[in-house]
C-alpha cells in the first residue's frame, strides 16, 4: 500500500447544478441492466444492483473499481437507460413555469421586447435578479399568441404530482423534453436557470444515476439470510419495471399497455426521490410500513442533517433525576457510586504515581474506587478484567493511562436543557454519595431553572488536563454568579434559607454553646470574632459569616434600612431583597470586594446557616396561622357585606336608568367596571385588615414578610376571602343564556352570579364558586400549555438570529461579515456583567481610586 | 408616486432626531469605525423619519435617540433605495 498524502486546499466557490446525461455516464462506472441482485452461489451478479463494481460493503473484499478496502473505498455510481424518459419530480414547479413562458411551436420566451435574460458571466446577486424577473414570466403564461412565430398558445395544467396536460391532452415527457430543448440558452437565463450548468431537458430524466452500494448497504441476519436496504428495494423495483418496458416496446406490444409500464416506471422513479408526496400512494414493505427513499433520509427530524449532522453524540457522559442536598457546597453535585464507576478520568502513569495509580488497577472495575481501562502507549485500550487484571499490573510503566473511576473532587460540567444561557452548563466538583439521583444544592436552582418534581440533568466529563483545566477556570459555579444579562447575583438565598436568614437576625437569640454550635454546622471554624457575652444575638451569629471589613448600606423589603459596618449587622435584618436570588446590591458587593470563591464560600456559609436556624426553629403553615381575630373577622365580614350592597345598588341604579356611563363607555361597560373596581377594593381592603393584624412572629407571615414564599394575597385568599374570579380581563359572563350557572336567574349582575368568591379558601367555597375557580384555573393551563411552546420558539429564533454578532475592540457590535450593528455596545459601552444592575456606580470608583478623599 | 404624509413625523417627540451628514463627516465616519460605507446599518430613502431631508441613495443619516439606560446614542445610517 503506498502512504496516503493529505491534501489541503481551499474551497473557493461552490457551483450548483444538474447532472446531465453525459455526466451521468461520466460518473458512472457501470450500467445496470438486470433486477437480479445475487447468483445462486450469493455471488453480486454483474450489472446487478449490487455489482461488485459499485464498491465494497462486505470486509476482506477489495472495490473492483479503485481496489480499496472497505472504508477506504467510498463506492462509485452506475446507471440505468431508462426506456422511455421520465420526469423528475422535484422539478415539475420549475418545468410547468418554463412550458408557460416559452413557445410551444418555437421553443421562444413568450416576450416581445423585454429584456429578462440574465447573465451569469457577470457577478450578479442572480437571487435578487430572479426575484424581478419571476412576476414578469409569470405574466407570460396569459399570453396566447407567440410573438416570435404567431403559433397559438395554449394553458399548460399541472395533473399533480408528476403530468403535465394542455388543452386537456396530456404532453407526454418526451414531448416535454422536446420543448425544453428547443429553448435557448439566453432565454433559459430569465428563469434564473443558468444553462451552463444546468439545461431544463435534463430535469427530464433519460439516463438514472444508481447510488453506490455504499450509502445503502445490506445487512447480514443471524440466520445468514441477507436484508437490504429500502433504497435497494426501490433500485429494483425501477429496474425491472424498466427492463418490462423495453421489452413490450420491442416486441411491438400495443401503445396501453406500453403508457401503463411507463407510468408504473414514473410513479417507481417519483417514490425512489419522495416517498411522502401527497398525491401519491407512498411504496410500502411487504410488512406494510412504507420506504425510506432519498428524501426521508435527508429531510425532517430523523434525516441526516438534523439528526447526524447538526445532532452529536458524547462519551462519557450521565443523565439521571435530580435531588435537593442543602448540604452541598454550590459548586458541588452529588453524583450515585453506581455513575462514579462507569465514568473515568485517564491518568497518565509516571515514575511518580505508579504505585497510587497500581491501586486503582488492582481494585478493578469492581470494587470503588478502581478502574475499567488501560490504555498501552501504542493506542491500544485492555478492559481489566478477573483474567487481565495480573498481567497489566504487571506491564504498567509510565506512558500508560489508566481510566480510574470519578473521585471526589473531579471536575464535571453539569447541564440542564434547555441550555438558554451559559449558566446553563456550570463546572462542579464532584461528591460521591449513596443514592441514585445527581445531588445539587437549591442555590444553584436558579441559573439551571431546576425543580425536582422529576428534573432530568446531564452530567459530562473533560478527559484531558486541558478541558478540566478550561472547565475549572470558566466554568465553575462560582465564575457564573454574576448573571450578564443584569449584572446582579443570580445565585442567592430561596425559601427556608431566606426565612431562616430572616429568623435569625430579626428575632433570634442563641447562648454562647449554641451559636458555636449552629457555626460549626454550617462549616464555619473562626470564632474569634463572636463577642464575648453569655447570649448572643442572631444579627452578630449571621455576622460572623461576612468578613470584618465589609460595609453595606441597603433596604429592606418594607423599606427599612440595613447596616453593617466592618462586616456587623448594625441595623435591619435579612430577607429576599438583601439574600434573594437576582435581588439587591449586598451579594454583589460581596463578590466584587472579595472575589468570586470567597464569594461563593460566603454564600454556601449564609445559606446552611438558614437552613440550619430552621432545623432548630422549627417552620411550618399551620392551619392556626389563618384565623384571625373575632373582632378582625367582624371586620372583614362587614366590609365585603359593604362592597356587595354597593354594587346592587349600582344594579339597581342602572336598571332605573339613573347610572352615568363613563366618557367613551355605554352604560353596562360603566357599571362592569365600577362594580370589578369596587369589589377589587374591597378584597385589597381585606387584605390589609389580614397583614395588618397578622401575628409577625406566626410561621405563614415569616414566609410571605421575608419574601421566601407566598404574598400578602395568597395569605387573603387562605384567610379572607379569595376574590373576584376573571376571565379575559371581565367578570365572568359565559355558560347559560343570560347567566353563569342554572342555579341563578337570568341576567342576575350581582357579585355572587358574576364569579365572585366571597369565602376563603379555609372556610371553604360553595359549588358555584368552586365552578368560577375551575372556570379560571382551566384557563389559565390552557393558557400556560400554549405560551410555553411559543415563547420558547421565539427565543430560539432570536438566539440563532443574534448568535454570532459579537463586541469589537472598538466597542461596536458587529456581525460575521463586519456590518456595524450597534456603534456603542448597548447604546453606553458598559459590559452588564461587570456592572452594578446595569449601572456603574461613578461616585463609588472615585472614592474608591482616591480612598476616600474628596 | 410620493405619498404626501397627512403630519410631519419629526415633529413628533418619539421620533428621534434624524440629520443628513456632509461628505466630509461621512468620510470622519468610516475612517472612525474603519469600515466600508456597505458595512453600515440601512435605512429606506422612502422612510418616513426622513422624507424632510431630500436624501439620496450614498447619503449617510445620522439618528440621535434616547433611551433609558444610556441617555443618547448616536446611529449612522446608510440611505438605500
Amino acid at each position: 500500500m503506498n502512504e496516503q498524502i493529505p491534501v489541503h486546499k481551499i474551497v473557493n466557490s461552490i457551483s450548483f447544478g444538474l447532472i446531465s446525461p453525459k455526466l451521468v455516464k461520466k460518473l458512472s462506472n457501470v450500467k445496470i441492466v438486470t433486477p437480479e441482485l445475487y447468483d445462486r452461489e450469493g455471488y453480486p451478479v454483474d450489472g446487478g444492483l449490487m455489482d461488485i463494481r459499485l464498491g465494497v460493503i462486505d470486509p476482506g473484499l477489495k472495490c473492483k473499481t479503485c481496489g480499496s478496502k472497505i472504508k477506504e473505498c467510498l463506492g462509485h455510481f452506475g446507471y440505468i437507460e431508462l426506456a422511455r424518459p421520465v420526469v423528475h419530480v422535484n422539478f415539475v414547479k420549475v418545468i410547468l413555469d418554463i412550458l408557460r413562458g416559452t413557445c410551444r411551436g418555437c421553443g421562444k420566451l413568450l416576450s416581445e421586447s423585454e429584456d429578462l435574460a440574465i447573465d451569469f458571466d457577470e457577478d450578479v446577486d442572480f437571487q435578487e435578479a430572479r426575484k424581478e424577473t419571476k412576476g414578469k414570466i409569470s405574466d407570460l403564461r396569459k399570453i396566447t399568441k407567440c410573438p416570435h412565430c404567431k403559433a397559438k398558445q395554449y394553458k399548460v395544467a399541472l395533473d399533480k404530482p408528476t403530468n403535465f396536460v394542455e388543452n386537456e391532452k396530456r404532453i407526454s415527457p418526451i414531448e416535454v423534453r422536446m420543448r425544453l430543448e428547443k429553448i435557448s440558452d439566453e432565454d433559459v437565463s430569465a428563469f434564473g436557470i443558468n444553462a451552463a450548468v444546468a439545461r431544463p431537458e435534463w430535469m427530464i430524466l433519460t439516463l438514472l444515476l444508481i447510488p453506490p452500494v455504499t450509502i445503502r448497504p445490506s445487512i447480514t441476519l443471524q440466520s445468514g439470510e441477507r436484508s437490504e436496504d429500502d433504497l435497494t428495494h426501490k433500485l429494483g423495483d425501477i429496474v425491472r419495471i424498466n427492463q418490462r418496458l423495453f421489452e413490450n416496446i420491442n416486441a411491438g406490444a400495443p401503445e396501453i399497455i406500453i403508457e401503463d409500464l411507463w407510468d408504473l416506471l414514473q410513479y417507481h422513479i417519483t417514490t425512489f426521490f419522495d416517498n411522502a408526496l401527497p398525491q401519491i400512494p407512498p411504496a410500502r414493505h411487504r410488512s406494510g410500513q412504507p420506504l425510506k427513499t432519498l428524501s426521508e433520509r435527508i429531510k425532517s427530524k430523523e434525516g441526516r442533517i438534523r439528526h447526524n449532522l447538526a445532532g452529536k453524540r458524547t462519551n462519557f457522559s450521565a443523565r439521571t433525576v435530580i435531588s435537593p442536598d442543602s448540604m452541598l457546597d454550590l459548586n458541588e453535585v452529588g453524583i450515585p457510586k453506581e455513575v462514579a464507576m462507569k465514568l473515568t478520568i485517564p491518568e497518565r502513569v509516571t515514575e511518580w504515581n505508579k504505585d497510587y495509580l497500581k491501586e486503582f488497577v488492582k481494585k478493578g472495575p469492581k470494587a470503588y474506587p478502581g478502574s475499567n481501562y488501560v490504555i498501552r502507549p501504542d493506542g491500544r485500550k485492555k478492559k481489566i478484567t478477573s483474567e487481565t487484571q495480573e498481567q497489566i499490573l504487571e506491564e504498567l510503566q509510565p506512558g500508560y493511562l489508566v481510566e480510574r473511576h470519578l473521585m471526589d473532587g473531579d471536575i464535571s460540567i453539569f447541564n440542564r436543557q434547555p441550555s438558554l444561557h451559559r449558566m446553563s452548563m456550570m463546572a462542579h466538583k464532584i461528591k460521591v454519595l449513596p443514592g441514585m439521583t445527581f445531588r445539587l444544592s437549591p442555590a444553584v436552582c436558579a441559573p439551571y431553572n431546576a425543580d425536582f418534581d422529576g428534573d432530568e440533568m446531564n452530567l459530562h466529563i473533560p478527559q484531558t488536563e486541558e478541558a478540566r483545566a478550561e472547565a475549572e477556570i470558566l466554568m465553575m459555579v462560582q465564575t457564573q454568579v454574576i448573571s450578564p444579562r443584569y449584572g446582579l447575583s443570580i445565585i442567592g438565598c430561596n425559601m427556608d434559607a431566606i426565612s431562616g436568614n430572616y429568623i435569625l437576625t430579626r428575632y433570634e437569640e442563641y447562648s454562647r454553646k449554641d451559636a458555636v454550635q449552629l457555626l460549626t454546622e454550617v462549616g464555619h471554624r473562626d470564632f474569634s470574632r463572636i463577642p464575648k457575652k453569655d447570649v448572643i444575638s442572631g444579627k452578630e451569629v449571621f455576622s460572623m459569616l461576612l468578613p470584618n471589613d465589609f460595609d453595606f448600606e441597603g433596604k429592606t423589603r418594607t423599606g427599612s434600612p440595613v447596616i453593617i459596618k466592618k462586616g456587623i449587622l448594625k441595623e435591619g435584618y435579612m430577607d429576599k431583597s438583601n439574600l434573594g436570588e437576582g435581588q439587591g446590591l449586598m451579594l454583589r458587593n460581596l463578590h466584587k470586594k472579595y472575589g468570586s470563591d470567597k464569594n461563593i464560600e460566603i454564600l454556601g456559609k449564609i445559606f446552611r446557616l438558614g437552613i440550619k436556624v430552621l432545623l432548630r426553629h422549627g417552620l411550618t403553615a399551620p392551619i392556626g396561622n389563618t384565623d384571625l381575630p373575632k373582632d378582625v373577622r367582624g371586620e372583614v365580614d362587614l366590609t365585603l357585606s359593604k362592597a356587595q350592597e354597593e354594587s346592587y345598588q349600582l344594579i339597581s341604579d342602572y336598571h332605573k336608568g339613573v347610572l352615568d356611563a363613563f366618557p367613551g363607555r355605554s352604560v353596562e361597560e360603566t357599571l362592569e367596571l365600577k362594580i370589578l373596581e369596587l369589589l377589587n377594593k374591597s378584597r385589597n381592603d381585606v387584605g390589609n385588615l389580614v397583614m395588618k393584624h397578622a401575628d409577625k412572629h406566626q410561621h405563614l407571615p415569616i414566609m410571605v414578610d421575608s419574601g421566601a414564599k407566598g404574598s400578602s394575597i395568597s395569605m387573603t385568599q387562605m384567610v379572607a376571602c379569595v376574590g373576584q374570579q376573571a376571565l379575559r380581563g371581565k367578570r365572568i359572563e359565559r355558560g347559560y343564556k343570560n347567566r353563569t350557572l342554572s342555579s341563578f336567574k337570568p341576567g342576575d349582575l350581582g357579585p355572587q352570579a358574576r364569579g365572585f368568591v366571597e369565602n376563603s379558601f379555609k372556610s371553604g367555597l360553595k359549588p358555584h364558586e368552586f365552578f368560577y375557580m375551575a372556570m379560571t384555573g382551566r384557563d389559565s393551563l390552557m393558557d400556560t400549555a400554549l405560551r410555553t411552546p411559543k415563547s420558547g420558539y421565539l427565543y430560539r429564533r432570536l438566539a440563532n438570529a443574534l448568535q454570532d454578532l459579537k463586541v469589537e475592540y472598538d466597542q461596536t457590535v458587529r456581525d460575521a461579515s463586519n456590518n456595524v450593528v450597534q456603534f456603542l455596545y448597548g447604546g453606553d459601552g458598559i459590559d452588564v456583567s461587570k456592572s452594578e444592575n446595569g449601572y456603574i456606580d461613578v461616585k463609588k470608583v472615585v472614592e474608591r481610586e482616591t480612598g476616600g478623599k474628596k | 408616486m410620493k405619498k404626501e404624509l397627512s403630519h410631519i413625523p419629526q415633529n413628533h417627540i418619539l421620533v428621534p432626531k434624524h440629520e443628513k451628514l456632509t461628505d466630509k463627516d461621512k468620510k470622519s465616519i468610516l475612517d472612525k469605525y474603519n469600515i466600508t460605507f456597505e458595512q453600515l446599518p440601512r435605512i429606506l430613502k422612502t422612510d418616513a423619519a426622513i422624507t424632510h431631508l431630500d436624501v439620496k441613495a450614498s447619503d449617510v443619516i445620522k439618528i440621535t435617540r434616547t433611551n433609558k439606560t444610556a441617555y443618547e446614542t448616536i446611529f449612522y445610517r446608510r440611505v438605500i433605495e
